[in-house]
């Protein structure tokens, strides 16, 4: 997607990426970088930024407060993963000091934006550690920043909890980065586990071709290998496609017992009232990209209708039997949200809602420095957030598994647990 | 199912998708024939009319059939603003500048639309129902006869506007010479406007009847938008059949190249094909080249 450009990894942000298909940093429009800085436009920000530095280098922070950065992507292409990021923490943090803080700390945030943009991400990454000092981090939003600013954090030493769902942040394990979205791969072997259930064998792929999809398509195509599926299709559509048919015509040549989808809206809609007016009747799965009442709208209740899914547990929480850990959490969280913003609450500001809990739940625990509260994160065991229930060690510094997702089936345009 | 099913089903796709790119290309053509400038903005029309029915659908509360014209009219006032401010104070500026602030204006009604609206993707309901119709194996849906009836009647009645009334021919006098139709009386800048005014009209009646079948959002004017321009490259900047027959180029070429050769090229096999026109016969592929007497 668009933040591609300066990361050139082909990660994926996090779920719900639109991509403009044109692969440049901007949203969708031509490129046209007219002017290239100079150096003397650098040398100048090097003598603001130091300046600034050094005047806040002599402020020490105000007894009983402790500061936590935020780095999200609230305006720019990404700014549906952004704006609810910071609205969450704002939020929360809110919360926090209206009941006085954590045993009297004060929580004072600092947000930044980054519009999508890595190359800011790893200017606001600096000013974050060098100017505002804080803590802690939490963001970016999308895999492309956090790629940028690992170097940075690793090097400063401060713990960083981004929201973003790229399996490259946290594999390898780097020391003071974690992430809260769980892997992309963790939803896929939930389809397969279903599947196999099911006994489907055969499947068709059709992704879409952007960093979500193209992740998704090679983790499906490896565990459909462990797990000793047959790919009989493998179809991929452009982000901002408007027909399928073509692509689903030859899926339907090839007689696979399952299609499955993966992508973000409104692709998977696409797809899934093509499948409709082509009359197929393969069992239809999509990824946890469109696990949002959205997804239903856009594709029609009648043609989503038998849509199978692996949703994270904020989108169906009453649903959920009432012996699940997370229920409680999740139903606060959205009901909170709904109060504040008069929206319901999304999963991505629940990324953002794990990692400010495990920031804070550090500091409650008595961490002061940055070493401390990461190394509490660390240890962190059984913490309920919202994407999952978190098992942090030194191996896994995302800690979800399985239990993160809840296989789905739409049902006369509402989920219901897929048996 | 038989490879023959799946061949028609390959055309009326590409035949459907066809339809939507020639609508948009020919809105591009029009101001093009009538000023020389391309206008990028053209994909934002699309988008505008798309939105605007939304809202006067859903807000508004208004029935579909005085949402549609109402959305058109909008659209215009928008195409006739900016002209007003963008394209009408710069009064000997070059094609090239011009293009570049309607790119310019392009970024700015996006924005406005994404602060205005919002970031999500918005359906409307299709006009006579989402009931497939089966032709010889393929299935079309019945928002696809609209596409085909719009598009036929709208080149019908630019065929008629152009050929036969004077407005129409003043403004291809303005885009074969705008000096020499000053010259004879005609009002140049008038007929600026008026070519604003049509192709924001027509790019709100494509984005409105495209609507229910791809859905609507801030952003899909890029996407269309570049499509749109590559129907009308093809069909050489025509404002009646040629560009009508380069999107239905693109869109069939697109469906094949999904199902026979491959999906995961498919736009890069239409982007081919648009380079190679652009190389081999600028002039478009229906048109004969120009000739210029010295």
């Amino acid at each position: 997607m668009y933040w591609k450009a300066n990361v050139s990894t082909g990660c994926e942000p996090a779920l719900e990426i639109r991509d403009r298909g044109l692969g440049t940093g901007k949203p969708g429009t031509l490129n046209f970088e007219l002017f290239s800085k100079g150096d003397r436009m650098k040398k100048l920000i090097a003598v603001m930024v130091g300046c600034v530095t050094m005047m806040h280098a002599g402020l020490a922070l105000a007894a009983g407060t402790v500061r936590i950065g935020a780095l999200f992507s609230v305006t720019g292409p990404a700014s549906f993963l952004g704006e609810p990021e910071k609205n969450t923490l704002e939020m929360l943090v809110k919360e926090i000091n209206g009941k006085g803080g954590i045993k009297g700390t004060k929580i004072e945030l600092v947000v930044y934006d980054t519009q999508g943009d890595s190359t800011k991400a790893k200017q606001l990454v600096n000013k974050l550690i060098k100017n505002d000092k804080v803590v802690a981090i939490v963001g970016p939003s999308t895999t492309g920043d956090t790629m940028a600013i690992i170097e940075d954090v690793e090097k400063a030493g401060i713990p960083l909890v981004s929201c973003a769902a790229g399996i490259k942040i946290t594999e390898p394990v780097k020391k003071w980065v974690f992430k809260t979205p769980a892997n992309d791969h963790v939803a896929a072997e939930k389809i397969f586990n279903y599947m196999a259930a099911k006994k489907q064998k055969n499947i068709a792929l059709l992704t879409v071709s952007d960093a979500f999809g193209s992740s998704g398509r090679e983790q499906l195509k490896t565990l459909a290998k462990q797990k000793g599926f047959a790919i009989v299709a493998d179809e991929v559509y452009g982000p901002k496609d408007t027909d399928m048919t073509p692509q689903l015509t030859k899926i339907k040549g090839a007689k696979p017992d399952a299609i499955i989808c993966w992508g973000t809206n409104p692709g998977p809609a696409v797809v899934t009232r093509n499948v409709k007016q082509l009359g197929i009747k393969i069992p239809l799965y999509q990824s946890h990209g469109v696990a949002s009442k959205k997804y239903i709208e856009l594709a029609g209740a009648d043609n989503a209708e038998g849509v199978l899914l692996p949703a994270g547990k904020l989108a169906i929480y009453d649903k959920l039997k009432h012996s699940d850990p997370q229920q409680k959490v999740l139903r606060e969280y959205d009901n909170a949200y709904r109060k504040a913003y008069n929206v319901e609450a999304s999963t991505f500001g629940g990324y953002a809602y794990d990692a400010f809990l495990m920031i804070t739940e550090a500091i409650r625990k008595g961490a002061t420095t940055p070493e401390q509260i990461r190394a509490s994160i660390e240890q962190g065991k059984k913490l309920v957030g919202i994407s999952g229930v978190f098992n942090m060690s030194h191996t896994d510094h995302n800690g979800l598994d399985l239990s993160a997702f809840e296989m789905v089936r739409i049902t006369k345009g509402d989920w219901e647990l897929a048996k | 199912m038989p490879i023959f099913d799946q061949l028609t089903q390959y055309l009326f796709s590409g035949f459907a998708t066809g339809a939507i790119y020639a609508l948009i290309g020919l809105g591009f053509a029009i101001i093009y024939n009538a000023t020389g400038i391309i206008n990028f903005a053209q994909g934002e029309f699309v988008m505008l009319g798309g939105m605007f029915t939304l809202s006067l659908l859903g807000v508004a509360g208004l029935p579909l059939a005085m949402a549609i014209p109402g959305a058109i009219l909008l659209t215009t006032v928008v195409g006739v603003v900016f002209e007003r401010l963008a394209i009408r104070p710069l009064k000997s500026a070059t094609p090239l500048s011009l293009v570049i602030i309607t790119i310019g204006g392009s970024i700015l009604i996006r924005g406005i639309a994404m602060l205005g609206w919002d970031k999500n993707t918005h359906a409307l309901p299709g006009f006579s129902g989402d009931v497939p119709i089966v032709v010889f194996g393929a299935s079309l849906l019945p928002q696809h006869l609209w596409i085909f009836a719009v598009t036929f009647v709208v080149i019908g009645g630019s065929k008629l506007f152009f050929n036969y009334t004077i407005s129409g021919k003043a403004m291809r006098a303005c885009s074969y010479n705008s000096r020499a139709a000053s010259l004879i009386g005609i009002d140049v800048r008038r007929m600026v406007l008026f070519s604003f005014i049509i192709s924001s009209a027509m790019g709100s009646l494509a984005g409105i009847i495209i609507a229910p079948l791809t859905m609507t959002a801030y952003d899909v004017g890029i996407m269309l938008g570049l499509k749109g321009f590559c129907a009308a490259i093809i069909g050489g900047m025509s404002s009646g059949f040629g560009t009508v027959l380069g999107g239905l180029l693109l869109g069939i070429l697109e469906s094949l190249g999904a199902g026979l050769i491959s999906s995961g090229y498919k736009d890069a096999i239409a982007f081919v094909i648009l380079l190679l026109i652009l190389f081999i016969r600028p002039q478009g592929l229906f048109k004969k080249a120009e000739t210029e007497r010295v």
